[in-house]
């Protein structure tokens, strides 16, 4: 009786680590979306590579209960926290030696009518011919004016 | 030198038992334990042993993990919070915080920190700052890096360079 209210209480805590943990997961994807330059999607990311990963695998720890399988996780977890910033200030290093400009300053997401035009001036600011660069600032008056 | 490769090879065995998990197969355990020392004695004729690829692990570290495990999990609902607000308002920053770790190991575990706790990442390291490029202009005060800097030094005792000449670490113990 007690051995089945302990199995019960083991996978509900396993469960709710497991939600939480697909919770940050997929509130690094939106942000991904969601962000505006490459070096703030990164943080977004983090959030997904750090928070997400763990509370996942500390889910399955506590499902695992106390054997191999645990120590296997146990190990993964603690290479995650090596690696995973490891990486991404590679891959940081790399853009920003390759010389992209983070955006800086405030940014505030456009309002839901704007969402259309927006993206559009996006892609053309981070383009560098001059043509685009042209067609870019039109936008940027109009926007100046709101 | 002696100690360093006796602890690489402790931990390379438990490595090994802890994936193979089986523990009286005498093929299995042979196989193992001529792996470990093959490893070990190819470290001790690279002359590669030294604190930085011994795996060197002991309470302080644990205790930084911990530490550091509270902090992600504080930036990380301050970004998701950040992120999933409808309006979205952030304030990218690029700041430059000092590193006055004298260590190599010093220095990569406060960068790697920096990059952990999200809506900070390390960028760039230049001789004794880093370039840091943070998501919320909220997230780049100057003595929480110090902070974190400090701890760092501690886990992996590292002597900080400008604690005895400058003396700036004094004041900033104070404030805390």
């Amino acid at each position: 009786m007690s051995g089945e209210f302990f199995h019960t209480t083991q996978m509900l805590i396993a469960s709710a680590l497991m939600i939480a943990g697909v919770f940050f997961v997929i509130a690094g994807a939106i942000g991904v979306i969601r962000l505006p330059d490459f070096y703030t999607r990164m943080h977004a990311a983090g959030v997904t590579d750090t928070l997400g990963a763990e509370l996942i695998i500390f889910g399955l720890i506590v499902q695992a209960g106390f054997s191999q399988t645990s120590l296997k996780l146990v190990l993964i977890a603690f290479f995650l926290f090596l690696t995973s910033p490891t990486a991404t200030h590679a891959v940081v290093g790399a853009a920003w030696q390759s010389g992209l400009k983070p955006k800086l300053g405030k940014y505030k997401a456009p309002a839901p009518g704007e969402a259309i035009v927006k993206p559009k001036s996006k892609t053309k600011t981070k383009a560098k011919t001059k043509a685009k660069t042209r067609r870019k600032s039109p936008v940027k008056k109009a926007r100046a004016k709101k | 030198m002696i100690r360093s490769a006796l602890v690489l090879l402790v931990l390379l065995s438990a490595f090994w038992l802890a994936l193979s998990g089986y523990l009286d197969n005498p093929v299995l355990l042979t196989v193992g334990a001529i792996s470990v020392l093959l490893v070990v004695a190819m470290v001790w004729r690279m002359k590669i042993i030294d604190t930085e690829t011994v795996p060197y692990l002991h309470g302080k570290s644990l205790g930084y993990f911990a530490w550091m495990f509270v902090q992600i999990t504080k930036s990380n609902i301050e970004v998701v919070k950040a992120v999933l607000s409808p309006d979205m308002e952030i304030s990218p920053k690029l700041t430059k915080v000092p590193m006055p770790h004298s260590t190599d190991l010093g220095r990569v575990t406060f960068a790697n920190s920096i990059t952990l706790t999200p809506g900070t990442v390390s960028v760039e390291m230049q001789d004794d700052v880093i370039l840091v490029h943070a998501l919320l202009a909220s997230m780049t005060d100057p003595k929480a890096f110090a902070d974190m800097g400090e701890r760092a030094a501690w886990a992996v005792s590292d002597p900080m360079l400008s604690d005895p000449m400058s003396g700036k670490s004094v004041p900033r113990k104070d404030n805390k």
